[in-house]
């Protein structure tokens, strides 16, 4: 579904993301690991819109991403759940959720995908008309999640989802992603906490210093692997 | 209780002034980091356009002005600040500079520099007693007025979609595109929206004083940036309150002055503001996300 070839990502002068060749299949959930600063959020920027691509291709079911703005992007189906949540703090739940499904024009349909979602979070029921700034860490990662699927994307891409959370919720977020997989989303997932994405994705790419390192199916990366990829010693 | 009367029709009258222009420049800064300098000359098209149009109905000339300046506005942001769009704030500052010396400079050429008068709407210079109070029916007009104007505006940015996008991209320009909210529609649309209410200032203002100058929206623009800041630059229901506490400063000050010192009073009343921004730089609405826009 998604191919990423040979993408460079740059900020002024310097190089965030070196010539990374990635593919996501349909239905498949693909982790991107890799320590700080190994180029996984500016290769989700640049698939999203969101950096200008230096060089390379990002091709959505051979139609070709890259150049686009990012509203043009997630019109082709692509949603950003970004790191660091990015609700809107000053707008409601309910419309931080009306605008998650901007690009569609199905309104009786939108309204049911809303109920679905509240179903799946029922925090954001209760507090559906309150200011999205007044909810908690978890609450706003559970509405950022809820936001992006409202436009109904083909591929999620999820940008350390578990960052910041408690256990209990990080156990929640994962759950979605499952649940998520069984309805059929697509997922590109960047996450730091990477026993957890092994254990839940398909296959995992590796990236250090803005370079692809590893790339593995599931069962492959044993933990003990994966500390020495984090650390810097095995390359593979 | 006359006095007291007085007092708060003028605090209203004043008040409802700066919010009209804070108003505009509040949410042109909100969604696109831009402070412009050149809203002036928006209301000294609306100004110029009253001239040109004063001898049709006083309908269609006040119609003609807001439209006027709600197109200028929207030429404005097409030729001059949509190619620009992303630069960094000092650039895009100088930029609506450069847009303002044109503007004035065009309105020159056409115009001279001689003032000219309008009279509006007959009405406007007389007035109504109450009680022992007298209103002028301007004050009326523009407290009236800019209330219907803010609970329309507050209506569209609440119970419609394109209004919810535009407080979405007020607060966080990148994060909206992301969910798909287009940047140009939602940038064009607040430009429109502060040119509307750029227009129904300058008919106010033209109402006010008669006259028309190339400097008309000088003043008033300054004035406006100042109640944007109160408020805290980007907050939309932040500008509306600095606007009318800037009101309520100046009627206050206008009454409080002794006569010998009543002339430096807005040299008192931007003491205080300097005093507030210097206690609170944010403003008394603190804008929580300014983000880069792209």
């Amino acid at each position: 579904m998604l191919r990423v070839e040979g993408l460079d990502v740059q900020y002024g002068r310097i190089r965030a993301v070196r010539d990374v060749s990635l593919e996501v299949s349909q239905g498949e959930i693909v982790g991107l690991l890799g320590p700080n600063g190994a180029g996984k959020t500016s290769t989700l920027g640049a698939v999203s819109g969101r950096l200008p691509v230096a060089g390379g291709r990002v091709l959505l079911e051979g139609e070709q991403l890259d150049g686009r703005p990012a509203e043009e992007i997630v019109r082709r189906g692509v949603s950003l759940v970004p790191e660091g949540r990015h609700v809107f703090a000053t707008l409601t739940v309910a419309e931080n959720l009306a605008i998650g499904a901007t690009v569609r024009k199905d309104r009786a349909q939108v309204a049911e995908d809303i109920e679905r979602q509240l179903e799946r979070f029922s925090v954001l029921r209760r507090y559906y008309r309150s200011n999205a700034g007044k909810l908690s860490g978890g609450e706003q990662q559970q509405l950022v999640i809820a936001r992006a699927l409202l436009s109904r994307p083909r591929l999620l891409l999820l940008d350390e989802p578990s960052l910041g959370l408690s256990p209990l919720l990080v156990d929640l977020v994962f759950e979605t992603i499952e649940q998520l997989r069984a309805e059929g989303l697509t997922i590109l997932l960047v996450e730091q906490n990477a026993s957890r994405t092994v254990e839940v994705a398909d296959r995992c790419y590796v990236l250090r210093g803005g370079e692809l390192v590893a790339h593995a199916p599931r069962g492959d990366l044993s933990p003990e692997e994966l500390g020495d990829i984090y650390l810097g010693a095995g390359e593979r | 209780m006359t006095t007291v009367l007085q007092f708060v029709v003028d605090a209203l009258t004043a008040g409802s002034f700066y919010a009209l222009f804070a108003l505009g420049i509040a949410l042109i800064f909100g969604i696109m980091q831009l402070v412009n300098f050149a809203h002036g000359e928006l209301i000294m098209v609306g100004a110029y356009t009253i001239f040109l149009t004063q001898a049709w109905p006083w309908q269609a000339t006040l119609l003609m002005a807001v439209v006027a300046v709600a197109v200028m506005a929207l030429l404005m942001e097409r030729a001059a600040f949509r190619p620009i769009r992303g630069a960094n704030p000092a650039t895009l500052l100088i930029t609506s500079f450069a847009v303002s010396f044109l503007l004035q400079n065009v309105a020159q050429m056409i115009f001279t520099t001689l003032p000219k008068s309008a009279d509006v709407v007959p009405l406007f210079r007389s007035s109504v007693t109450v009680g022992g109070l007298t209103v002028g029916w301007l004050s009326v007009v523009t407290i009236l007025a800019t209330a219907v104007l803010l609970v329309a505006l507050a209506l569209f940015m609440t119970r419609t979609r394109a209004g919810v996008q535009m407080r979405a991209a007020a607060e966080d320009f990148e994060m909206a595109r992301l969910c798909g909210v287009r940047s140009n529609r939602v940038i064009a649309s607040a430009f429109a929206i502060g040119g509307l209410l750029a227009g129904v200032g300058a008919i106010l203002l033209v109402g006010q004083t008669g006259g028309i100058s190339l400097g008309i929206g000088l003043t008033p623009v300054l004035f406006g940036f100042t109640a944007a800041a109160i408020g805290g630059l980007g907050s939309l229901p932040g500008a509306v309150v600095g606007g009318y506490v800037l009101g309520v400063a100046t009627a206050l000050l206008q009454q409080l002055l002794p006569y010998e010192l009543a002339g430096y009073r807005d040299a008192f009343l931007f003491a205080g503001v300097f005093a507030l921004m210097a206690l609170r730089p944010g403003g008394l609405f603190r804008v929580a996300a300014l983000s880069p826009r792209v």
